[in-house]
């Protein structure tokens, strides 16, 4: 349940011995209205592409860092699994995008008044990248901006 | 995603990140993270289970709302 203890062995030693990055100083932007008026952007690292895009490239050193924008009108049904990594369970997104990727929640919520609206692009991305740096100085920085692009009020991200 | 977050953030608009693996959130430290007893693949607790998909997005966003953390916020989720 979320613990070390159930990856395999060679996976409990990469998270333990992995040198993770840390963040120094850590940002921080204070809410600036009501989420009820906010416009919300869900970033998913479940590695999901629409098929007219480019699946992730499975065999990339380090892992593929590169994203895919969803529109907020996607039907996650038509989402395709394009993560290379066999370190986690993939059925139950398989079964159920919402798991990983909840558009169809964010829009239940927009519905109930609870968040204002959905953004109209939301990232995907890929877990597992052991090669970080690619990540960080360009993947991260295009992401954020699209989103600033799109008026974006507030982020909620969803890893896997 | 922790990484991201921080980007995100730098660019100004505020993010609330799930994450599976508290000790690794305790090391990156992303502004605001929500930790979810569940297994990888499931961040979101169950596939077509609604009701608690929603339950774990309501805790993530209500960090946001909350006016006493700051950076690097770790908040256990409670299913």
């Amino acid at each position: 349940m979320g613990e070390i203890s159930e990856f395999s062995f060679s996976v409990r030693l990469f998270v333990k011995t992995y040198k993770w990055r840390r963040i120094d100083p850590t940002p921080w932007t204070s809410v600036s209205k009501p989420l009820s008026e906010s416009r919300v952007a869900v970033v998913s690292s479940a590695g999901f592409v629409l098929p007219d895009q480019e699946p992730f490239d499975q065999k990339m050193k380090g892992g593929d860092p590169s994203y895919r924008l969803i529109p907020a009108d996607t039907d996650v049904a038509t989402l395709i699994d394009a993560h290379r990594s066999e370190s986690f369970d993939h059925t139950g997104m398989d079964q159920d995008p919402n798991l990983v990727f909840p558009l169809d929640r964010m829009r239940e919520m927009v519905e109930s008044g609870r968040i204002g609206e959905l953004a109209p692009r939301h990232p995907s991305m890929m877990g597992s990248i052991t090669a970080p740096g690619r990540m960080i100085k360009q993947t991260a920085p295009q992401a954020a901006s699209d989103l600033v692009e799109d008026q974006v009020d507030v982020a909620l991200l969803i890893p896997v | 995603m922790g990484l991201i977050a921080a980007e995100i953030e730098r660019q100004g608009i505020p993010t609330v990140a799930i994450q599976l693996l508290r000790v690794v959130a305790e090391k990156v430290g992303p502004p605001r993270s929500m930790f979810v007893p569940f297994k990888h693949g499931y961040p979101l607790g169950e596939p077509d289970n609604p009701e608690l998909q929603h339950k774990v997005i309501e805790a993530a966003l209500a960090l946001l709302e909350n006016p006493d953390l700051g950076p690097r916020a770790i908040v256990d989720l409670n299913p």
